[in-house]
């Protein structure tokens, strides 16, 4: 276990030699709501942890490693033409279903031309159908569920028009509620299906 | 009618599969992807998968939606490599490991980094960065600058 990990270091260290090239690492505020993230730089043996917005690290020919607070304009100089590049953030509509049925309640059916809407102003759109359960029964049976509602929703869109190899139908069983509930609890605003279109 | 014209628009692309990574949704300029040994020019609806190279000209660029919503952008000049990637849609189980060998990339990251921070990583010839979320560039210069 030692050996392995002194002879990744030695690797690195040759390949940093072998190729001395700067290289820049900087977080920037997430275009759609302005989150500062985080990253980590690690280079030559040591960690440095980035949460500031424009914040970089910069790693010089030499190897050595220097904290920098660059702005958005020199972002904007350095990175134009690969930051428009970056595909529009996927977006995300929730449906219910009405209790024991296929019918979609009355305000989804308006959210599914919002689907459409969205779908038309993408110039390659795909569409991810995530389907989801309340906590009531196991593990594994609301993955299952979970999974047959949005096998359900992917049919549904399938018959309005959409090719079926454009869509893509995933469970999440009671992974992710909405409404945070304890165990075996119905609650019909956690039995939905999410649409991500992107 | 409206079903006809989103068909039409769909029908485009090539088809998504399970096992495929992503999805290039923009692409400017000189695009190819390097895949077992050959050369591929990768328009808009290109499916990107595990070990691809990405390679773009001095005009081009290159956009790519990740299966976790993981949206990467290759700028001009560049060369980034997938080294690894696996996303499961159930659990947000997975790991992502880019290589920009040189060039630029912004990158916002998706679904798996929520899940666990630094599953997604990206090295460079002299550094590695862990990924906790969400927006961030990277840069390789050449080896005579500096």
């Amino acid at each position: 276990m030692r050996f392995a990990a002194a002879s990744i270091a030695a690797a690195l260290l040759a390949a940093g030699c072998a190729a001395p090239r700067p290289s820049l690492f900087a977080v920037i505020p997430d275009q759609s709501d302005g989150h500062i993230g985080t990253i980590v730089v690690e280079a030559n043996g040591e960690k440095r942890v980035v949460h500031a917005a424009y914040g970089a690290q910069r790693i010089l020919a030499d190897g050595s490693v220097v904290s920098e607070q660059l702005d958005a304009k020199k972002v904007r100089e350095e990175f134009g033409p690969t930051l428009k590049a970056l595909p529009p953030p996927p977006r995300t509509f929730t449906l219910y279903f009405l209790l024991d049925s296929d019918e979609l309640t009355p305000d989804s059916a308006a959210e599914l031309q919002k689907v459409f809407a969205e779908l038309k102003r993408r110039p390659l759109p795909d569409i991810m159908v995530i389907g989801h359960t309340d906590t009531r029964g196991g593990l594994s049976y609301n993955d299952q569920l979970s999974k047959a509602r949005a096998e359900r929703m992917r049919e549904m869109l399938i018959g309005l028009g959409i090719p079926a190899q454009r869509i893509q139908a995933a469970g999440r069983g009671k992974r992710e509620l909405l409404i945070q509930t304890e165990d075996s609890v119905d609650e019909p605003r956690n039995r939905r299906v999410e649409i991500s279109v992107r | 009618m409206r079903s006809a014209i989103l068909a039409a628009l769909l029908l485009a692309a090539a088809p998504a599969m399970a096992s495929d990574a992503g999805l290039v949704k923009v692409s400017k300029g000189s695009v190819q992807i390097k895949r077992a040994g050959a050369t591929i020019a990768a328009p808009v609806g290109t499916v990107v998968q595990t070990s691809d190279v990405i390679v773009t000209g001095a005009d081009g660029s290159a956009g790519i939606t990740f299966t976790d919503n993981s949206l990467v952008s290759v700028g001009p000049g560049s060369v980034f490599a997938i080294d690894k990637y696996r996303f499961d849609t159930t659990t947000h189980a997975g790991e992502f490991e880019g290589n920009l060998k040189q060039g630029k990339l912004a990158a916002v990251s998706g679904k798996m980094v929520k899940q666990s921070p630094e599953s997604m990583k990206i090295r460079t010839p002299s550094a590695v960065m862990g990924v906790r979320g969400t927006e961030f560039v990277v840069q390789v210069d050449e080896p005579a600058k500096n």
